[in-house]
């Protein structure tokens, strides 16, 4: 077992672009879910049509880039209000089924062959990225030690992207300090109770779900540009339970909880993976032996961890592996 | 009138001008007849023929109602006789059949039940809700309408709304000392006893200013040491010329504070008038002593009705003799 | 009393199952011929056709194979004219399919010429034989970017022409598909409804325990030799019952292992639906550690010849899934409203303080509800797989549907969740006359939104304060 190449490659993934998708679009699920207490299970919808609309500008209608990028966030926050009107005055779950229903919608349309000319069924898009990769100030390989090496492309997109995770985290930051972001606490808390202090619930929870769209939109912008491609397969219904995986692991309602989280999840992924197929990887003497797990099988076992993780961080430290219990923000509602 | 007893108000509260007014408020109620229905000299709040049904039973059906400005009225009624339903018809928190019902001659019909809060016609609960995972003060905080800061925009620019914030805080800090919470000020409100919430629901909802203050069963899971408490500060709200309409089942409470009782039975209003007269209106004792025969009732609840009703019974030959 | 709520549906199930398994079998032997005879002669005689070896020349070809696959033969298709176009829509090049089906037509240019463009490669549908028309009628074309310098291999799949169905026929069809469909799916959306009925869990791992009913039965049915009485193949009803009894206990582990000990510690309920997530993710991918990733058909009903009946066509399989649903949804609702266990469970989800405290014990109708949710959709998902297949994702791809089912009637009601599967199950089907096939689905989550639009509490429920 080679455990510095083992090591080398859990940190470049814990820290590359995979792991800056996952933490912008727990940025936007710890505005809903976490202050606001709203169960969006359809994360991946808003990356998929923040991303596919900038994919479509660009490579199916010949626009520019930076239009694409203000239509995908538009659009994002149109889906926003089309899932927030028929749901945000019913009960939490009523939420989650449409989101999360909404993301199927999403994500079929989008690889339909109907829409093939569009959309470009289950192939994708390519071919939007020129213009993002034109400003790339990187030309050669990133190399950090000799254990982490970036492209100049994945360098670029890291420098972008941990940019605008410290830029969402600070806007987090200053809202959920000032007023605006106190009614969202207190809506998460008992949205009777700040009805009857005047205050328009609807309104907020809108206000909520947007931004953390929008955000989503952002994750779903990295993830098209990292691999200058897109398809419907990038945003499957896991891909949402993943990013609620991050945000627990760093504590839902802590303003940089996804970023930590995030990190955290991506490292352990790429671990488990990485350790689990060298120690079935029939040229090297396998560690564990094919009668007990395959190579196809060994590829499972991180998903086998994850859910267990998310079942146990859920039971036992439902603040996070940091957070404070005290001010643990999900409860028995 | 009952009201004038010796129980302990909040001096400091009470302002001048407001026990003034709520002074002439309750003499002017001394010219209402006793009728259900009754027209008040200064209403703040009139209701027309409110229905509300559940399925196929009528929850509410209150023909006509007048608030009086400036004076603590009680609802009070058995179980199941739709005081809470009607309260929260009254706030927008569910929206009657049928009816029309007005705030200070503004009509109530389909206004939200935030607009209403905005109006001045702030309400509490029965089970308090209080914002657990907020410290008491940021629980105060919130309690405050019209803030600049909780506009998305201006919300990321702290100057735009720290002075206000600042004055919120110090009125808070004020309310605060008033309820005996201040030294609470920075606990979780999810740690506070049940008194407490009671109390800290109570300051909050004065954050707003409230003209019209609605408290469901303020005493409702109270120890009775607090009780004494608590009712004297309900009188400081009178006494600082608001208005006062609460619910209560607890006809000892109602005696002591309130200036005037409705009292509805089955979703309608059967009498109204001061404590005393309504307490020996033989409509009223039949309303609590039949209540049985038409909704199932625990045998706890059976008990204490029974009770209560002898105990009323005991004190009305008392008053007799 | 519980007792005889699980024998009820335990047994009414097992009976009627023995019975048409009867029924079915009869016609079943006569249908296997028609299909063997087409396919053993053409097996033997036709000549196959082989891809050409790989050229030494810097070019490349565009290549395919042209067979006629009716009724599960292999001929090949000669003399059909190929077209191939560059992207303005210019021809460059032509070719005839020959005696074994083969077209090989080269493109203009050299390899680095080529490489990178998208051409159209046609077929002239005027040339195939009579009687023969492609699989898809809309596919005369293709698109095909040259990516790599080897040759193209492209394929024509040829069928019967189909038969012009009017709308009608085509409706009814449909239907009945969508009637199968629906009641698997409402045996689902049932136990659902009363897990969440009585426990407020939203169980994201319910259609875990969909696919647990389809595995445990497809792992029977896989058992060396046929299991007869009296010379009836009963295997797969046999693997049917274990199924279903297997994920009545799957429930019962469930529950006692997991949900009972979440209550007693008092964790919320969104909390515990994050945590069945998290039991989604593990036991899918459990799933596919133990089973593969495979798609799987029983042994038996696998090619059921259809029957015509007046304007409808089924099959016997239809019939067979059709009556043990009815039966087993039937036993089910009529526990829920004559047994005593089951006005309690109706009891517990009205109001689980008042019913505790009028001595029902609450545990023990949640746990007993657990077996019989849990046991529904193991059967729900034995049917689904027996109909259309199924591999790991069986349960996660219906979830939706299950979910959009239970919210449709209105969450947590009983007649609610049945009608709510019946409104999605038949549109998913019908709804392919005017949407294509391909987006039925999202047609049925679709019509979920708008129906929340206008009637949030759902088709049968209680209208709810909505401030």
């Amino acid at each position: 077992m080679d455990f510095v190449s083992l090591f080398g490659d859990s940190i470049q993934q814990a820290i590359g672009p995979t792991a800056i998708v996952y933490a912008l679009a727990a940025i936007g699920l710890n505005i809903q879910f976490g202050y606001t207490g709203l169960l969006n299970f359809g994360q991946a919808a808003f990356m998929a049509v923040g991303g596919y609309t900038m994919a479509a500008f660009v490579s199916t209608w010949g626009l520019s880039f930076w239009l694409g990028i203000v239509a995908g966030l538009g659009l994002t926050a149109v889906l926003a209000l089309l899932l927030g009107i028929p749901t945000l005055r019913l009960r939490a779950d009523y939420l989650a089924i449409v989101t999360i229903a909404a993301a199927e919608i999403v994500r079929q349309v989008v690889g339909s062959v109907s829409l093939k000319d569009w959309f470009g069924g289950q192939d994708g898009l390519q071919e939007f990225s020129d213009t993002f990769r034109s400003y790339n100030p990187f030309s050669d390989r990133i190399e950090v030690g000799t254990l982490v090496a970036w492209s100049a492309n994945d360098a670029w997109v890291m420098l972008v992207g941990w940019t605008l995770v410290l830029l969402c985290c600070l806007m987090t930051w200053l809202l959920v300090r000032s007023p605006w972001g106190r009614v969202l606490k207190s809506i998460r808390e008992d949205e009777d109770a700040v009805r009857s202090l005047g205050k328009n619930v609807y309104s907020y929870k809108m206000q909520s779900l947007m931004l953390g769209g929008m955000f989503g939109a952002l994750a779903g912008f990295c993830v098209a540009l990292r691999s200058a491609a897109i398809n419907p397969s990038m945003f499957a219904t896991d891909v949402t339970f993943f990013a609620y995986t991050v945000l627990l692991i760093g504590g839902a309602a802590r303003v940089l909880g996804p970023v930590v989280g995030s990190i955290i999840f991506w490292f352990l992924i790429t671990f488990l993976d990485l350790f689990f197929s060298q120690a079935t990887n029939p040229s090297s003497g396998p560690l564990i032996p094919p009668s007990i797990m395959t190579e196809t099988q060994a590829s499972l076992m991180r998903f086998i961890f994850l859910g267990l993780a998310l079942m146990l961080l859920m039971i036992f430290r439902p603040q996070g592996i940091f957070g404070d219990r005290k001010e643990l923000a999900i409860d028995a509602r | 009138m009952p009201a004038e007893t010796n129980l302990p108000t909040n001096v400091e509260a009470a302002t001048p001008e407001g026990l003034e007014r709520s002074r002439a408020a309750r003499a002017a109620l001394k010219q209402v007849e006793t009728e259900p229905g009754a027209k008040k000299p200064d209403p703040i709040v009139i209701a027309d023929n409110i229905t509300r049904t559940f399925g196929g039973l009528t929850a509410v059906d209150v023909e006509h109602v007048e608030i009086q400005r400036g004076v603590i009225t009680a609802l009070i009624g058995p179980n199941g006789a739709g005081k809470t339903t009607f309260f929260n018809l009254l706030t927008g928190f569910d929206r009657p059949d049928t009816g029309s019902w007005s705030f200070n001659g503004t009509s109530l019909n389909k206004v939200p039940a935030y607009k209403v809060a905005r109006m001045g016609m702030v309400r509490t609960f029965q089970l308090t809700k209080v914002l657990a995972k907020l410290t008491v003060l940021e629980n105060m905080r919130v309690g405050a309408t019209r803030q600049r800061g909780e506009s998305f925009f201006s919300a990321m620019f702290a100057p735009l709304w720290r002075a206000e914030e600042e004055a919120n805080t110090e009125k808070a800090n004020h309310l605060l000392e008033r309820f005996l919470l201040i030294k609470k000020r920075e606990d979780f409100a999810g740690e506070l006893s049940g008194g407490q919430r009671k109390l800290l629901e109570m300051a909050r909802a004065l954050m707003a200013d409230p003209e019209l203050v609605m408290l469901d069963e303020p005493m409702a899971g109270v120890n009775p040491a607090l009780k004494q408490s608590l009712l004297g500060h309900v009188k400081s709200l009178r006494d600082e010329g608001r208005t006062v309409l609460f619910v209560e089942h607890d006809m000892d409470m109602v005696r002591d504070i309130s200036d005037w009782v409705i009292v509805m039975a089955q979703g309608k209003v059967i009498a109204e008038g001061p404590p005393d007269s309504v307490m020996g209106d033989q409509r009223v004792i039949d309303a609590y002593l039949g209540a049985h025969h038409d909704t199932a009732l625990t045998f706890e609840e059976e008990e204490r009705i029974l009770a209560e009703a002898e105990k009323e019974l005991e004190e009305e030959a008392e008053s007799n003799d | 009393m519980h007792v005889r709520l699980l024998r009820v549906s335990v047994l009414v199930p097992l009976l009627l199952g023995v019975f048409f398994a009867l029924l079915v079998s009869t016609s079943g032997g006569a249908q296997a011929s028609p299909a063997g005879t087409s396919v053993a002669p053409a097996a033997v005689e036709e000549p196959e056709c082989v891809k050409p070896k790989e050229r030494d020349d810097d070019t490349i070809h565009v290549q395919g194979c042209l067979r006629d696959k009716r009724g599960g033969g292999d001929k090949p298709v000669p003399g059909v004219t190929i077209t191939v176009e560059d992207d303005q829509g210019k021809v460059v090049g032509t070719g005839e399919t020959d005696e074994t089906g083969l077209f090989d037509i080269p493109l203009p240019g050299s390899t680095i010429d080529v490489l990178g463009k998208t051409f159209t490669i046609k077929i002239d549908t005027k040339t195939l034989p009579e009687g023969t028309a492609l699989q898809d009628p809309k596919q005369v074309s293709l698109k095909q970017k040259i990516n790599l310098e080897t040759d193209v291999f492209v394929t024509f799949p040829i069928d019967d022409k189909p038969e012009v169905e009017s709308d009608l026929e085509r409706a009814l069809d449909l239907a009945v598909g969508g009637i199968v469909f629906s009641l698997c799916l409402a045996m689902a959306a049932l136990g659902l409804s009363m897990i969440f009925g009585t426990t407020g869990l939203t169980n994201f791992a319910h259609g875990e325990l969909i696919t647990f009913g389809a595995i445990v039965a497809f792992w029977v049915d896989q058992w060396p030799g046929d299991i007869t009485i009296g010379g009836l193949n009963i295997t797969f009803v046999v693997a049917m019952v274990i199924g279903f009894v297997a994920s009545g206990a799957f429930g019962w582990l469930n529950d006692k292992a997991l949900w009972a000990p979440l209550r007693r510690r008092g964790t919320g309920l969104i909390a515990m639906m994050i945590v069945s997530i998290g039991l989604s993710i593990f036991l899918r991918n459990v799933y596919q550690y133990a089973a593969g990733a495979n798609n799987r058909n029983y042994s038996q009903y696998g090619n059921a010849a259809p029957i015509n009946w007046g304007w409808f066509t089924f099959t016997s399989r239809d019939v067979f899934v059709v009556v043990i649903s009815v039966a087993v949804l039937g036993a089910t609702v009529l526990a829920l409203s004559r047994t005593r266990m089951g006005k309690a469970t109706r009891a517990v989800a009205d109001n689980p303080a008042l019913s505790a405290s009028s001595g029902i014990d609450v545990e023990r109708v949640i746990n007993v509800v657990w077996i019989g949710g849990a046991a529904l959709a193991g059967l729900s998902g034995i049917l689904l797989g027996l109909t259309q297949g199924f591999n790991y994702q069986l349960g996660f791809k219906v979830l939706l549907l299950v979910f959009a089912a239970v919210t449709l009637g209105g969450l947590g009601t009983i007649w609610g969740s049945i009608i709510g599967a019946f409104v999605i199950g038949i549109f998913i089907e019908v709804s392919t006359l005017f949407i294509p096939a391909e987006l039925k689905y999202v047609g049925a989550l679709v019509i979920l939104i708008l129906v929340l639009l206008v009637r949030p509490q759902g088709i049968l429920g209680r209208r709810e304060r909505i401030g």
